[in-house]
């Protein structure tokens, strides 16, 4: 099995862009990912990208041909959707192939262009990662699944209302703090703890700042194997040693837990297995925070925290930048924005930053050799964890 | 257009036949189902719902999907049935429901739409 490093990585800022094509969103990650590799386009065998609603949100299918024209390059292209965690799994198949020794360069990322509709289209488009016949018709939206799913977790772990509310904001507020000093991040500036408590109700008890905000933007990173980067002489100092994926039932009723989420449990098991590493081990970590309850239940799967022991982690201090485990230093979905279809591939570009030590929060985590991302579809019906690490 | 096995379990609920699907090994589940995720059979029979069920999580919807403009604010719950969960829009004044609260299945109209929709009713 050939071992995979991280040549560069690419983004465009996240943001409120709706004049922006989604081709030319992928166009510029994919660019910035090559330069910051040092590999010639024609090196890239494959192109793995994800997208999740560019069918709704943009009239546009048979996503990956035009992408790949957008990005200058002529190889097998290949469009991964899985909600949310669209390109997670872009991420995961490249470094399948690499591994594999079918390709030595592969560029993987995602796209999502989503303000160039009304928040009720997009708020439509977004649940079609629910069940169409169960949820969708019972009038679940997507932070409206999540709420059900905190609401689940207080009456599973004996949380009172106030409780959940304040230790949610803490969550984010946190993630607007981090997103500060992040030049891509779609909200560089600090919210208080009040202030989200005191935000309108959007899916109780879920208001406007536990939710993630309507995001344009792209993802790339350029996947090499070893033997690549080595006679090509490339800096490229971050190995993906570990690669995780999990499934659960599509529906939220007819889940196990409401208020746990084993797709992940399983997606880490897999990754850690895979890495030879268990959760005491992970110095930092970007997970989907697409709703604050969201990041309480993937520090619990990825072994961090006891179920129903992670939800006042930001508030005692515990994943802040200053804390023992930093989780989402990049801001997360929260600050930094949610392109859907691009987050998985952001994640891996972002904890690559920090392990090289070139993130504007790298100074927080200094001395950090293992990160974990976590990347999420629906209400994690699908999971995806990598294990990234600061190779020898 | 109809959505068969779907149409059938729903429209059950208007005369209180409200039904789920038991695998051989007592695995329930709603329709169209073929094989039975948790154990591989392909052995369904008809079951009773019980009448009511209880209210196992709870969300206020203030910011609907356009299918349910004219519903907002409504609220949404998942109740435990037994051998099956449900998720409905709640027949009540909003956020009035509380988990453990107890609910009746039946049909109701979208207020934006017209179509049908799977009611729980506190009783
Ligand atoms: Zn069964």
């Amino acid at each position: 099995m050939n071992g995979v490093r991280v040549a560069g990585v690419g983004l465009t800022h996240f943001g409120s862009h709706p004049e922006r094509t989604g081709r030319d969103l992928f166009a510029e990650a994919a660019l910035n990912a090559r330069d910051d590799a040092g590999v010639p386009l024609d090196d890239v065998e494959q192109l793995n990208v994800g997208n999740f609603a560019g069918s709704l949100l943009e009239g546009q299918g048979h996503t990956a041909p035009l992408l790949a024209e957008a990005a200058g390059l002529d190889c097998p292209a290949t469009r991964y959707e899985e909600a949310c965690a669209s390109a997670g799994v872009a991420v995961r198949e490249a470094v399948r192939a690499v591994r594999s020794g079918e390709a030595d360069v592969v560029l993987a990322g995602g796209m999502e262009r989503m303000t160039n509709n009304d928040t009720p289209e997009t708020t439509e488009a977004l649940a079609i990662a629910a069940d169409e016949l169960f949820e969708i018709r019972a009038g679940v939206t997507f932070p409206g699944a999540y709420a059900l799913m905190a609401t689940a977790y207080a009456e599973a772990f004996d949380v009172d209302e106030e409780t959940l509310k304040t230790d949610l904001a803490n969550v984010a507020s946190k993630n607007h703090d981090n997103a500060l000093p992040n030049e891509y991040a779609q909200y560089q500036r600090e919210i208080s703890v009040e202030q989200a408590l005191d935000a309108p109700p959007v899916a109780e008890p879920l208001g406007l700042f536990d939710c993630c905000p309507v995001t344009d933007g792209a993802s790339a990173v350029v996947l090499v194997s070893e033997e690549y980067a080595a006679d090509h002489d490339l800096s490229a100092d971050v190995a993906v040693v570990g690669t995780g994926q999990g499934t659960d039932r599509m529906a939220l009723q007819d889940r196990e837990y409401l208020a746990r989420t084993p797709a992940a449990d399983d997606a880490a098991a897999m990754a850690y297995d895979d890495a030879g590493i268990d959760a005491a081990d992970v110095d930092v970590a970007e997970v989907h925070d697409c709703f604050t309850i969201a990041e309480v239940l993937a520090i619990e799967s990825l072994g961090f925290y006891e179920p129903g022991e992670g939800l006042g982690a930001a508030r005692r201090g515990e994943t802040r930048a200053d804390g023992e485990l930093p989780v989402n230093l990049s801001g997360g979905l929260k600050a930094k924005g949610h392109p859907v279809g691009a987050t998985g591939g952001s994640q891996i570009a972002e904890m690559t930053r920090l392990l090289r030590g070139d993130h504007p929060n790298s100074d927080e985590v200094p001395d950090a050799e293992v990160g974990v991302t976590h990347n999420a579809g629906g209400t994690v019906a699908s999971a995806v964890v990598h294990v990234l690490e600061v190779a020898e | 257009m109809s959505d068969a096995g779907f149409d059938e379990w729903l429209h059950a609920f208007v005369a209180d036949d409200g039904y789920y699907l038991a695998c051989e090994n007592g695995h329930g589940h709603l329709p169209p189902r073929r094989v039975c995720p948790d154990c591989g059979s392909t052995e369904f029979a008809e079951e009773s719902l019980p009448e009511t069920g209880t209210v196992a999580a709870v969300t206020t919807v203030h910011v609907p999907a356009p299918s349910f403009e004219a519903d907002a604010p409504y609220d949404t719950v998942v109740a435990d049935f037994g051998a099956v969960r449900l998720t409905g829009v709640v027949d009540a004044e909003p956020g009035t429901v509380e988990i453990g609260d107890a609910v009746e299945p039946s049909v109701g109209a979208s207020e934006t739409t017209g179509d049908d929709v799977l009611v729980l009713r506190p009783v």
